[in-house]
């Protein structure tokens, strides 16, 4: 039962990892860029949760210890989402799209600019102080033996998650946009050709990893209910390795990869070396990058130029 | 329909076309012939927008598109099936023709093209659930060409689409542009293959070096000389 209990636990953050890594992933696609600001868009989906758990009077409920409303709880979401959408197309818009065609390492450098500048200007904007978060969803277990426990939140999690992978699988496979964007992905002068507004459908790509990263912002801060403007930076690197294990570029890749992260994270720290987990992570990376450059469910194929 | 006027092309410094002028008239086949490097896909990616003017002008059925964006050019009935085919590799034949319709407004009519395309390529019906890169190099032609003409275009732009083929499929190819204009479709077709190209085609400029060095009608250039010791190998 120790066993299930671990294999609950990193489910659980395995579905947070593969939420954010799908943001990675995403925007690696269309645009050949690890956007390494993501982490930092994923803690600014937890801030703007906090603020609308504020303003729609969740939070002062959550702290009276009474339970919060469905509805508050999923405006919370959809607002935390729409406004990290936002952000995520105003970096594009702004940061990004100017660099089109200079060279990568500019874009890169760019990349961890915009992350600087969203830590720094996080902590002055929000204090670099932990915050409490809200409990949106109640703190109760479904499951409650002396040697497993599942909570609500758990479940919430996982299932929300879930939910918003098939969302964005059926918009890839099956929309007129998710088309555009493995075209784009495939092939952008092509596409470009074809009559597709390519940088819309860019922006649109940022705003939904955008969207993603900030779902699991407002999840992971659901389950430690404390937020800073620095939780974004170790969350984001695991989340960026999950990536380009499963294979950069493949959703189905981020998700993999996003479990695995999780998975052995868990079995490192159950066998006792939870300082080495970030260790045990990037050696992880290197071995299957040794065997499989291009990641487990990557294509191996040389980069076009 | 297609007006080229004056139009120089640069990569950095250097220039690629020096001052071409082309025109292209409503039901013509028009050919662009050239050996290798002479600026021939250049002179498509300026019309289709890809590449930005360092001079001149492009008006296309009425407007004026020297500046306009390339995805913009596609509703207007303008469209180009690029060097080298460049489809959508690991998606499915389907896929890739739905997205040669991605400008269109009236999706309702797509069926009536799709069927169209699919008589004119049977190949493509029997593949349609394939990834496309998995076919041979004539069907992905035929891909190529049937993904754009999901646009409904009035100007069809070709680069080299007989490239890499065997004999049997050039012909094909060749056939496939007397279809399209028997459709009704203007065709702007590169070509090195300037033996082929002259024999569709009513009207030919010959591009050397990024200058416009001879036109005329297809059938006189077939028989100049100098054509024929340049670029048909007689
Ligand atoms: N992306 C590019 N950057 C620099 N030079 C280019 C580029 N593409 C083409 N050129 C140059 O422009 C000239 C014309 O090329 P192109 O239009 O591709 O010729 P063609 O299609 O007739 O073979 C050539 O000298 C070629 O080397
Ligand atoms: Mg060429």
């Amino acid at each position: 039962m120790e066993f299930l209990q671990q294999v609950a636990n990193a489910l659980t953050q395995g579905a947070i990892y593969a939420l954010i890594a799908l943001g990675y992933t995403l925007v690696y696609g269309v645009l050949r860029l690890i956007n390494f600001a993501h982490g930092d868009v994923y803690m600014l989906g937890a801030f703007f949760g906090l603020f609308i758990s504020r303003w729609t009077g969740a939070l002062t409920l959550s702290q009276n210890n009474k339970s919060v409303p469905l509805w508050m709880t999923a405006v919370v979401f959809v607002g935390a989402m729409i406004g990290s959408a936002l952000v995520g197309m105003v970096i594009e818009r702004f940061a990004y799209r100017p660099l089109r065609t200079a060279p990568r390492l500019t874009a890169l450098i760019t990349a961890i600019g915009v992350s600087l500048l969203l830590e720094y200007g996080g902590q002055m904007a929000f204090s670099p102080d932990p915050q409490p978060f809200a409990a949106l969803i109640a703190e109760r277990n479904i499951i409650d033996t002396p040697s497993f426990s599942l909570s609500l939140v758990q479940l919430f999690i996982v299932g929300a998650a879930l939910l918003l992978m098939l969302s964005l699988n059926f918009l890839i496979q099956k929309t007129k946009i998710g088309r555009a964007m493995r075209a784009v992905s495939i092939d952008r002068a092509a596409a470009q050709l074809m009559g597709i507004p390519t940088d819309r459908i860019i922006a649109f790509t940022f705003a939904l990893g955008s969207g993603l990263a900030a779902a699991a912002g407002v999840l992971n801060s659901i389950y430690q209910p404390s937020i800073d403007p620095l939780m974004g930076v170790q969350v984001g690197l695991r989340a960026f390795v999950a990536a380009v294990l499963g294979g950069i570029g493949n959703i189905y890749g981020a998700v993999l990869g996003g479990l695995l992260m999780a998975f052995a994270e868990t079995a490192t720290v159950a066998v006792g070396l939870s300082r080495y987990r970030d260790a045990v992570a990037f050696a992880i990376l290197i071995l299957v990058l040794l065997v499989r450059p291009a990641g487990i469910l990557g294509r191996n194929v040389a980069e076009k130029v | 329909m297609l007006s080229i006027r004056n139009v120089r092309v640069r990569y950095g410094p250097i220039e690629a076309l020096h001052d071409i002028s082309l025109e292209v008239n409503e039901g013509e086949v028009v050919t662009l012939i050239g050996s290798n490097g002479a600026g021939k896909t250049t002179t498509l990616g300026a019309v289709s927008g890809l590449l930005p003017l360092a001079g001149g002008q492009i008006h296309f059925d009425g407007h004026d598109i020297t500046s306009l964006a390339p995805h913009k050019r596609v509703p207007l009935g303008l469209i180009q099936v690029p060097e080298g085919r460049r489809i959508f590799g690991t998606m499915t034949v389907a896929e890739n023709l739905d997205l040669g319709a991605y400008a269109r407004t009236d999706r309702a009519n797509l069926r009536n093209e799709l069927d169209e395309i699919y008589a004119l390529f049977p190949r493509l019906a029997e593949r349609r659930n394939q990834a496309a890169g998995t076919m041979s190099g004539g069907e992905q032609q035929m891909l190529a060409v049937g993904r754009a003409l999901m646009s409904r275009p009035k100007l069809l732009l070709l680069d080299e689409p007989s490239l890499g083929l065997a004999p049997l499929l050039v012909k094909e190819i060749f056939a496939v542009v007397k279809r399209i204009r028997a459709k009704g479709v203007t065709v702007l077709l590169v070509e090195q293959n300037a033996h082929k190209a002259l024999e569709v085609a009513d009207r030919a400029y010959v591009l050397e070096t990024g200058h416009i060095s001879m036109t005329g009608d297809a059938k006189t250039l077939a028989n100049d000389p100098r054509i024929k010791a340049a670029y048909l190998g007689a």
